[in-house]
């Protein structure tokens, strides 16, 4: 393997994805509730994923097919287990942070009981 | 969209990422990724994919193509914002679970939307009850329904109408 330009390229598109998911585990310390968390540390962490696969692609173009089957799963599981979790939260009761504007589906919920 | 032209569609996904995952082409293999996308299909007939519903029509080729781009444009411009909010050290959120209204009827088109919402950093989708979709939203423009509508709704819902109909 030797150092072209791609390869330059393939690393830096590498290196932002990896700053997309550690900003995403920053978010997930510093962020107040649940729903919150779920949003940075689940969601920040979908561009890095991306960002990460498309420098490996440029780097070996010949995976890049593998590559994109990846993504896609990724696009398409992804924000299934965050749904899921956050519904799951909330069906359990567990109350949005002190200080959030507006919680609809609480309310609707009081009116059908 | 009839059952058989579904099913078919289903086959010729799985068979082509078969081919892709294997990356070869030889007899023997698709011989194998034939039997087992046949399989599949089979034993999903009365199952959704991502392709029920979905029009055969020009405009909503053209529509997926604007849906796409429309979709890549906003998880990078969404995923900066996010980025701002968490490196702030004031951490500037101003969260609401707001009501949002969609017009999609078919139950692919509103997986699709509620995906995609999801996957847009900043909102969540949390719950949907019949035309109303339940989106956590970090930094909240309002809390009433015509804007959480307008603001997290019509984006994507103007290319799933063309496509789904």
């Amino acid at each position: 393997m030797t150092d072209g330009p791609l390869e330059l390229i393939g690393a830096l598109v590498v290196l932002a994805g990896a700053a997309f998911l550690f900003l995403g585990g920053l978010g997930l310390f510093r962020m107040p509730d649940i729903y919150n968390r779920i949003q940075a540390g689940t969601k920040a962490t979908t561009l890095g994923t991306l960002l990460v696969m498309l420098g490996v692609g440029i780097i070996m173009p010949g995976w890049l097919p593998k590559l994109i089957l990846v993504i896609l799963f990724v696009l398409f599981t992804n924000p299934l287990s965050s749904q899921v979790l956050a519904r799951a939260a909330h069906r359990a009761g567990i109350a949005p942070v002190l200080g959030t504007l507006a919680d609809r589906l609480a309310e609707d919920k009081g009116d059908q009981s | 969209m009839s059952q058989a032209s579904d099913s078919l569609k289903l086959f010729a996904t799985l068979l082509v990422a078969w081919i892709l995952l294997s990356g070869s082409i030889a007899f023997d293999v698709v011989a194998v990724g034939v039997a087992a996308a046949l399989f599949i299909t089979l034993i999903s007939q009365n199952s959704l994919s991502a392709f029920s519903g979905l029009r055969a029509l020009p405009q909503s080729f053209g529509a997926s193509l604007g849906y796409v781009g429309f979709f890549l444009s906003e998880l990078v411009r969404a995923n900066l914002r996010m980025a701002k909010i968490v490196l702030d050290p004031a951490l500037p959120i101003r969260p609401a679970i707001v009501r949002a209204r969609t017009e999609l009827t078919h139950p692919v088109a509103r997986l699709l939307l509620a995906n995609s919402i999801t996957l847009t950093p900043g909102t969540l989708s949390v719950e949907i009850k019949d035309e109303w979709l339940y989106v956590h939203w970090v930094v909240a423009e309002g809390t009433d329904n015509e804007t959480a509508t307008r603001e997290i709704v019509e984006g994507f819902e103007r290319y799933l109408k063309v496509m789904y109909g």
